[in-house]
């Protein structure tokens, strides 16, 4: 770990006016310190923003939630309304890492997380992610966690979060404030960018910027589910996950909310397998159909092609589920 | 005033006739209140915070050497007080019971990770920064890294290829056969604490505080690595985080803590990272083992055909041993064995938990499941059918087995009549559910072995042995074995450990370590009962000895009355005929209950059973913990564990404990062990044999040949990770 | 550069003055001659560091002392004493939840805060309704338990140790 600057922030405005460029914010930090340890990522000032304002959960004007950036994993996970009208988000962040690191770790920097792909977490190999230009040798390697979605010829990093996908799923916006503090929104789903030529940038976030809270719109109807497929029962990161939310009307699906981890660079949410879905009864033939959608462009590196099948197999299940609960 | 045993002849109970009553007992551990307190030190932990720390830098080819590093760039970064690339720093740890250095020189790499240089800096964190910021050059040469790789140089050592009778006529006759090929990943011990040492000098001689198994050797080996007399080097590991085989050896972090320690003339600590633990210490190799089997009618074995590939740095002696309970397992006439190393320039590969038996035992078990599969016969009545009357290569007689009644008895208590033979049959919702058994064998050790006992003249006792405590209980069994026979509580025998000032024992490993240190702290107290039994001039059969009381004929009189000083006495036991007469070897048989996900292919383990044979139980709570632990190693084996290397440049991909999956708690069940009372007068005077190592063996195969009753998918290459299962699985 | 931190540990104010890298738990290990608490991954993969800040059960190792100021810890020392052993630790030893020794405090640590947060109806991705009623089976402590691994694979006796507590068991 590099020596670098340590600044606790007080206020917004101390935050932001601090994390200009070489500066990382540090809430949590379960994620950014093991990288630091590595020397994957290397500030020259750490921001503490632990004392900022931003551990309330409330409710929202338009009938939503606001989650304040440094309400830990554990807090919203247990938050009643949470429980009660999100409870896929409860369930996605019970199903990631661990008790302690979920009471450590926070909304905004849960957003954040890094991939676990082994090439970026040592510097001895080339990564351009890492460092722009220098290659991916996941491609190559072992691949068998990374991605099938949404990779380009640069990176095929998996995004790791649960959190991320159930709240993708939920159409959740993500507010920033920047150091003129102004405040944006932004949907989760144009927060993330995908990998293109340039694996280094994950965000859209802006030196200076400083996520506040996640704002999760009025609650969906339906049943909801998040399923998560990895290699232990607890304490593994998905090979495949899938948050839905799922309304029956009538015999037939009004309402599809679905999101998908471990697939993608970011926390994968297609438009089009929900139109498949909505207004039809269900079935295994819709159900597959709607897997054929998602999985139309998926491309396997060889140690990760079973994700193909395993997404497949999972969605449907999930999908049936859903709709033999909710009949 | 010592006792001396070799252990020629059958020994008579003499344990059993002991009046104390604390022998196999489930005596809690005696170190437990410092361990669940936070007040047990160890290795990393013995100094006073002003002992400088140590970093290592890996190398990043897979092979070459150094040319040079910018040392004096690293030397002004703050706090750097030396940058140490040394000729006697080691290349990779000693090999268990070497009794001598490893390679040594650095400079030469072969292997992706090694250490190259150690930095050392006032602070943890200004030395990892400095070793991270390490620039190193490299003349790398072109490296074999992957087994497969046609160019790996194969070696086939002589000895290890043999063949009685003539398997391919037997194969050609047989009603059934099985000719399955079943491949093992490599693995970490990844015992809990990372491996750590303390150096300091006293002029020319060295203490060091080491999270070692075998101290006798260890002090040896470290001598030999830095070219100094064993007399000036001394090796405290009172407490020790966990081996599994990784700790058996001499490894870098030590010697690196006393070269730097001697240049900067202060102590100096070394505590290995994670990642440096899965790159620069013992893996277990990886192996491809081909299986065949042949049975008449009655699915009586006709042959076994056991071939093995393993792995291991060019030079290095050790290879796993594959095919060890093979050789005595079940009946045949007709059997062959062969074994190829690959030489390769991966980690280097060593002991680890059961090597040989850990990984053979899963293969052969498979096999044997597949055999009963093809011939119709169940599972239990198939091995009942072909467990020798004695060694089938041999002759020799076992020295005590009770192999059969493993399986029977477990069978019973697992419900197995109640298991489906058809595979796929079971169903619970998503789930599908079987059941599998496999047998447990590991080869019995008596290891040379002493202690000193010393009877206080106040009634109490010490035990002293430079033994150590790795989790085995052996705090707790060593108390309990002198006070059984000396007839005083538990509370009144104090045990002193992991010290090579003490007499030397076998140290922890092989499993050899409750009965060859037991069996010295045994006949010290012998010889402490003869001693009491001439100051009453009687017979130590004459003797009574409980509660700190002496009973003889019809006189009674606390102990300390009966002493006016210290006795000490040292007891020395040695393997002998018995050894080389017997075949040895404690036996088993596991059961399991699996569930496997008909749409993900995820399996979870329901039930697990282990039924063991092995001799005296010395304590049945620490025995058990044991069995315990070789069964969830199982569980990893057969699950979850699987050290990949890139085949690339052999580097270790996922060498941390996120990605190399140990079993969590949610992986595992309450399981059940029973022991079955047995005596085994030939293997030692305790009558006991090793759990440690037994508990593991054949444990994953019970879980794999129930993912096949479950779901019909046989999984040959382990581990049975959900990819593995998914494309035998039904249609979605 | 060193940075001045007051933390409250095991009830008393302690001071530590260090360079900025160094993680709460080699500030505890190596400042504060408080090693009870391990290191066994040193990045929030085996559980081992576990402490009680504030009340709540973290990685001691994924964490920055100067973060710290102010802050209430407890560690494996301020549970109790081999004299005088909390009812966890108490039950670590009846049932045997440990062999080495080198993850327990970290377990025991791990174990305290999780009835606490159970006794808050904390859900675990085990339970089935998300409702708060916890009742802690065997599936629930293994689940809330996952965040620390033991090699030596005493699970099924940390199981029954906690299980026992959480009923209320003696001591």
């Amino acid at each position: 770990m590099r020596d670098f600057d340590y600044a606790r922030a007080e206020t917004r405005a101390d935050a932001t006016s601090h994390s200009g460029a070489g500066a990382q914010i540090i809430a949590g930090g379960t994620n950014l310190l093991d990288l630091m340890k590595l020397e994957v990522m290397s500030p020259d000032k750490v921001v503490d923003i632990n004392r900022l304002d931003l551990h309330k959960i409330t409710p929202t004007d338009e009938g939503g939630l606001r989650i304040g950036a440094l309400v830990s994993n554990s807090d919203v996970a247990a938050h009643e309304t949470v429980r009660r009208d999100y409870e896929v988000l409860s369930r996605a962040l019970l199903s990631g890492a661990t008790g302690q690191l979920r009471n450590k770790a926070t909304t905004g920097g849960n957003l954040l997380q890094r991939t676990r792909c082994p090439y970026f977490y040592d510097t001895a190999m080339p990564c351009n992610k890492r460092v722009p230009g220098t290659g991916c040798q996941a491609k190559e390697g072992f691949n068998r966690i990374l991605a099938i979605l949404g990779t380009s010829e640069h990176c095929i990093a998996t995004h790791p979060s649960d959190m991320a996908v159930a709240m993708m799923a939920l159409g959740a916006v993500v507010e920033i404030e920047n150091a003129e503090g102004e405040t944006r929104n932004v949907p989760l789903d144009d927060f993330y960018c995908l990998p293109g030529d340039r694996p280094d940038v994950e965000s859209v976030l802006e030196p200076g910027d400083l996520i506040t809270a996640v704002v999760l719109p009025e609650p969906l109807d339906g049943t909801h589910i998040y399923r998560k497929v990895r290699d232990r029962s607890s304490y593994a990161f998905a090979l495949v996950s899938v948050a839905a939310v799922i309304h029956v009307v009538d015999g037939r699906i009004a309402t599809a909310a679905l999101a998908f981890g471990g697939l993608a660079p970011k926390p994968w949410r297609n438009a089009e397998v929900e139109q498949a879905l909505i207004g039809n009864a269900p079935s295994d033939d819709l159900f597959g159909k709607a897997a054929d959608i998602l999985l139309a462009d998926a491309k396997g590196y060889g140690a990760n092609d079973f994700k193909i099948p395993l997404a497949r197999r999972t969605l449907k299940a999930v999908l049936r589920q859903a709709t033999e609960t909710a009949q | 005033m010592n006792q001396h045993l070799k252990m020629d002849k059958k020994e008579a109970d003499v344990i059993g006739n002991m009046a104390q009553g604390v022998i196999g007992t489930g005596a809690p551990r005696r170190d437990g209140p410092l361990k669940v307190t936070g007040q047990a030190k160890y290795s990393a932990e013995i100094g006073d915070g002003t002992e400088a720390v140590g970093v290592f830098v890996r190398a990043t080819i897979a092979r070459g050497r150094v040319t040079g590093m910018d040392r004096d760039a690293a030397r002004k970064m703050p706090g750097v007080l030396s940058v140490i690339d040394d000729a006697r720093l080691l290349r990779n740890p000693a090999q268990g019971t070497s009794n001598a250095a490893p390679v040594q020189d650095p400079s030469e790499v072969a292997y992706f990770g090694q250490p190259i240089a150690l930095v050392v800096a006032e602070t943890f964190e200004q030395a990892r920064h400095a070793a991270q910021s390490l620039k190193v050059q490299y003349d790398a040469q072109d490296a074999v890294t992957d087994p497969s790789d046609s160019r790996a140089e194969m070696e086939h050592p002589e000895a290890k290829q043999t063949e009685q009778g003539d398997v391919a006529t037997a194969m050609a006759a047989a009603e059934f056969t099985v000719d399955s090929t079943y491949t093992t990943q490599a693995q970490n011990s990844a015992a809990m604490e990372p491996h750590a040492s303390i150096a300091q000098w006293d002029g020319d001689k060295l203490t060091l505080h080491g999270s070692y198994q075998m101290l006798k050797y260890n002090r040896n080996e470290l001598a030999d690595s830095l070219g100094i007399d064993p007399e000036n080097v001394r090796v405290l590991a009172p407490y020790v985080g966990g081996g599994f085989g990784s700790k058996l050896g001499i490894s870098p972090e030590a010697v690196g803590a006393a070269i730097a320690a001697k240049e900067l003339g202060r102590a100096v600590r070394v505590v290995m990272t994670r990642p440096q633990v899965f790159e620069a210490t013992m893996r277990r190799s990886e192996t491809r083992q081909r299986l065949r089997l042949a049975a008449d009618s009655e699915g009586r074995l006709t042959a076994i055909d056991h071939h093995a590939s393993v792995s291991n740095l060019p030079g290095e002696a050790f290879s796993e041993p594959v095919a060890m309970a093979t050789h005595f397992l079940y009946a045949g006439k007709n059997r062959k064995y062969s074994h190829e190393i690959a030489r390769i320039h991966r980690t280097c590969s060593g002991s680890m938990r059961a090597p040989g038996e850990a990984v053979g035992m899963l293969a052969l078990e498979n096999a044997m499941d597949e055999l009963a599969h093809t011939s119709g016969i169940d599972p239990v009545e198939l091995r009942l059918r072909n467990i020798p009357e004695v060694h089938p290569e041999n002759g020799k007689e076992y020295s005590s087995r009770r192999f059969a009644d493993c399986l029977r008895d477990g069978a019973e208590r697992f419900g197995w009549s109640a298991r489906n033979a058809t595979p796929g049959q079971v169903r619970e919702g998503e789930w599908l559910i079987g059941l599998g058994v496999a047998s447990a064998a590991r080869g019995n050790i008596l290891q040379e072995s002493q202690a000193r006992v010393i009877l206080h003249a106040d009634g109490s006792a010490t035990v002293e042995t430079d033994m150590t405590d790795i989790g085995t209980g052996t705090y707790t069994i060593l108390g309990q074995i002198a006070a059984e026979m000396l007839g005083l509580p538990l509370d009144a025998v104090t045990v002193r450990l992991g010290d090579t000032e003490f007499p030397p024992a076998a140290g922890s490993g092989g499993s050899w370590g409750a009965s060859s240190a037991g069996s010295a702290v045994f006949l010290a107290c012998q010889k402490l009962r003869q001693s009491i039994a001439d100051m009453l001039d009687t017979d130590p059969s004459e003797l009574t000895l409980q509660d700190g009381v002496v009973t003889s004929a019809n006189r009674q009189q606390p102990l300390a009355d009966l002493l006016n000083e210290d006795l000490t006495t040292i007891g020395h036991i040695e393997p002998g005929e018995t050894s080389k007469s017997l075949a040895h070897a404690g036996f088993g048989a596991h059961f399991a209950e699996v569930a496997v996900n008909s749409v993900t292919g995820e399996t979870r383990v329901r039930r697990m059973l282990g039924v063991f044979s092995a001799g005296r139980i010395l304590n049945q709570q620490t025995a058990t913990s044991q069995c315990h632990g070789g069964m969830i190693f199982g569980i990893g084996a057969a699950l979850t564990e699987d050290m990949v290397h890139d085949k690339r440049d052999g580097h270790v991909v996922n060498h941390n404990l996120a990605e190399y999956h140990v079993p969590v708690n949610l992986d595992v069940p309450q399981l059940d062990v029973l022991f079955l009372e047995e005596r085994d007068e030939s293997a030692n005077p305790l009558q006991s044999k090793g759990v440690g190592e037994l508990g593991i063996s054949g444990a994953g195969a019970a879980i794999t040949n129930a993912i096949f009753n479950a779901s019909g998918v046989r999984v040959r290459d382990y581990p049975a990770t959900l990819d593995r299962v998914l494309p035998g699985l039904p249609a979605d | 550069m060193t940075l001045k931190t007051t933390l409250t540990i095991n009830g008393k104010d302690r001071v530590v003055d260090a360079d900025p890298r160094t993680s709460l738990l080699d500030a505890l290990r190596h400042h504060l001659d408080l090693t009870g608490t391990k290191k066994g991954c040193d990045h929030g993969q085996c559980g081992a560091c576990t402490v009680i800040v504030n009340g709540r059960r973290i990685n001691s190792c994924l964490t920055l002392a100067c973060m710290h100021d102010g802050d209430e810890i407890t560690t494996i020392e301020g549970l109790g004493t081999p004299e005088q052993m909390s009812a966890m630790q108490d039950a670590f030893v009846r049932h045997d939840g440990f062999q080495c020794g080198y993850c327990t405090a970290g377990q025991i640590c791990s174990a305290t805060a999780m009835l606490d947060e159970a006794r808050d109806g904390w859900p675990s991705n085990v339970s089935d309704t998300l409702d708060g009623d916890v009742t802690l089976s065997e599936a629930e402590i293994s689940e809330r338990m996952s965040g620390n691994l033991c090699r030596c694979s005493a699970y099924p006796g940390i199981v029954n140790a906690i299980r026992d507590v959480a009923e209320g068991g003696s001591k």
